[in-house]
């Protein structure tokens, strides 16, 4: 196909012309693809088909109140008992440290590469910060428990435990950053210059565009950066299950360990449970809930995102 | 703006504004652009500390007895994460066996066969959209109860493969899409103008005109699947495994589960051994990652 198609004599071009397929193979050929393409809906239906039949039979054995609205989880105990108000406060505990970290600085550095760094110093340093985003999850639970906690943290609060929200929250904010400012600044990059231009010409500075004209003309696309932010921090499970401990406390303070839905999921499935059992059981529920509390988020964002999509594009 | 000799162009408004203000401008925006910049830096100072601190803790145990050595847990000094390498190895090269050319197909019908718009269309975008953000734990649930245990799989190289796979799929499908997209309208105007079918025009002009793009993101699909612990957990990983796999259906671990194993175990020379896995991993991550950038900016056409 590389040679000019002008050079190919007539009688060549006939040929390949005769040659074309059949469109029976084609056919056959569409309906690889569409099976292809039907893998990602299965793969949805899998999830939910098997996070709720074992959560049925498990809401058969602990009531549904017993489960939302219970203190005490104890799923392992003789007499176990299945309150996940402690996974899910430990859940929003880390969560809400991570969002602190995570929302001002993302943003921040959406803002400066959107807005001030020339292309040149775009070009280094957003894949710089990209890199963030492919550091496996387990090195930065290591690295939350050996130096953000007994390296740093522990002289700052001598007391704090081994295993503590803080240090995993801290560093799961740093994980989202790239998230976050990858996603806001697509949504400021789409903002027409137009709007710029025109603060400007008011006579407004750069950091009053930034603030008063980009940012709320981005806005719902921030927001859509945020909520998948957030919904990445609930589902995050190595740094916690490293970082945060295994003990289910219902506390708000964060220089205690702390189990999240994810770290119980997490320890209780590399167990070897028998099938049948209720602490089996017990792992759908809380997959059930983590899923459908990210489900919920992410189709939040992805309406948002859809949203400034079609204003500006 | 450079070019003197051509008519003077109009200045860009920030120019404007700056010969209006005066040079500097003043010092809120000042502290205001600082105040942005460290936000920046913040995440890129955290990763310096990281692999500087990995890499000075893991520096004793950066030796060949890393990959030749099996793990032990009697005698730290002398184990190795040799099983761990040739798991991941076979995990990975199943997983990329299974994923691409299901991701690479499934973008092909989005992009080029199906009615842009139309309702399956759409269904399958949002559906892809969620499941690239579905905590990865989630997917390990999948597995246990479809893989392992209802396909009776086990807990093998296959079930992680299998489940990695379908992690990411959605990946693979996304990047994929956005090189395809990329190549412009002419090409295929002109193959189906010479009388190409639509898979012929597909196969033998879009797809290749796309392979650099989809290079890239399958590489760093496979670096993510790499690096991915959280849903082996719940497939058989964590057992203490002191052998090189022999098949898909042989036991596994990989180099994240090998390090959690280790830091799991206050014992020093574990998380020695721990921090020199991690700077072998990112090592190979890093890599990939590279590899990826390079691929992108070495064939970026201007069509």
């Amino acid at each position: 196909m590389s040679a000019s198609p002008i050079s190919a004599p007539v009688i060549e071009v006939e040929y390949s012309l005769r040659q074309t397929r059949s469109r029976a193979g084609e056919k056959v050929i569409r309906g690889v693809l569409l099976a292809a393409a039907a893998v990602s809906v299965l793969t949805t239906i899998g999830i939910v088909v098997s996070v709720l039949i074992p959560t049925i039979s498990f809401l058969a054995e602990v009531p549904v109140t017993d489960f939302l609205f219970g203190t005490v989880w104890t799923p392992l105990f003789a007499n176990g008992q299945f309150g996940v108000l402690p996974l899910i406060s430990g859940t929003l505990v880390i969560t809400a440290i991570a969002v602190v970290v995570a929302l001002p600085l993302g943003l921040g550095a959406a803002v400066y590469l959107s807005e001030y760094a020339s292309d040149r110093s775009r070009r280094v340093l957003k894949p710089t910060l990209e890199l963030l985003a492919g550091i496996p999850t387990v090195v930065f639970g290591f690295f939350a428990l050996e130096f953000v906690t007994q390296v740093l943290l522990i002289r700052i609060f001598p007391g704090i435990d081994i295993f503590n929200a803080l240090s995993a929250g801290l560093v799961m904010g740093v994980m989202i950053i790239p998230t976050i400012a990858s996603l806001s600044e697509d949504a400021m990059a789409a903002v027409p210059s137009g709007l710029r231009d025109g603060s400007y010409a008011l006579g407004s500075t750069k950091r009053q565009t930034a603030v008063k004209v980009v940012i709320p003309a981005a806005l719902s696309g921030i927001v859509a950066a945020f909520v998948l932010g957030i919904s990445r921090a609930i589902g995050e499970t190595m740094i916690v299950t490293i970082a945060a401990g295994l003990e289910p406390r219902l506390t708000l303070n964060p220089l205690e360990g702390m189990q999240t839905m994810t770290s119980y999921i997490a320890a209780a499935g590399s167990g070897d449970l028998s099938t049948g059992s209720i602490e089996y059981k017990s792992i759908f529920a809380v997959g059930f809930l983590l899923f459908l509390l990210t489900f919920i988020m992410n189709m939040v964002s992805i309406r948002l995102v859809r949203r400034y999509r079609q204003v500006y594009q | 703006m450079s070019a003197p000799d051509t008519a003077a162009p109009l200045a860009a408004p920030s120019q404007v504004q700056a010969e209006l203000l005066g040079s500097r401008p003043p010092l809120r925006d000042r502290a205001f652009r600082l105040a942005l910049f460290i936000s920046l830096t913040i995440g890129v100072v955290t990763l310096a500390v990281l692999i500087a601190y990995v890499t000075i803790k893991g520096w004793p145990r950066l030796n060949s007895t890393l990959w030749t050595n099996m793990p032990s847990i009697r005698r730290p000094e002398r184990a190795g994460a040799q099983s761990a390498i040739t798991g991941t190895l076979w995990v990975i090269g199943f997983t990329a066996l299974f994923a691409l050319p299901t991701g690479i197909l499934a973008a092909l019908h989005l992009e080029e066969f199906s009615k842009p718009n139309g309702r399956f269309q759409r269904l399958v975008e949002v559906n892809i959209q969620n499941l690239a953000a579905v905590p990865s734990i989630v997917y390990g649930i999948l597995g246990l109860a479809f893989f392992a245990r209802a396909l009776a799989l086990g807990q093998s190289v296959i079930t992680a493969s299998l489940t990695l796979s379908l992690l990411i799929l959605p990946i693979v499908i996304i990047s994929t899409r956005e090189a395809l997209r990329a190549v412009p309208r002419n090409i295929r105007d002109g193959s189906l103008a010479l009388g190409a079918t639509e898979w012929q025009t597909a196969y033998r002009q879009t797809l290749p005109a796309a392979i650099p793009g989809i290079a890239t993101g399958v590489i760093l699909a496979l670096s993510r699947a790499i690096g991915e612990a959280a849903p082996l957990l719940l497939l058989g990983a964590v057992t203490f495994i002191t052998f090189n796999p022999t098949g898909p259906l042989s036991g596994y671990t990989t180099l994240p589960i090998q390090i959690f194993n280790w830091t799991k175990d206050s014992r020093e020379e574990f998380q020695i051994l721990a921090s020199a896995t991690i700077v072998l991993l990112l090592v190979l991550l890093l890599a990939m990652n590279f590899a990826a950038i390079l691929i992108r900016n070495r064939t970026q056409k201007r069509w």
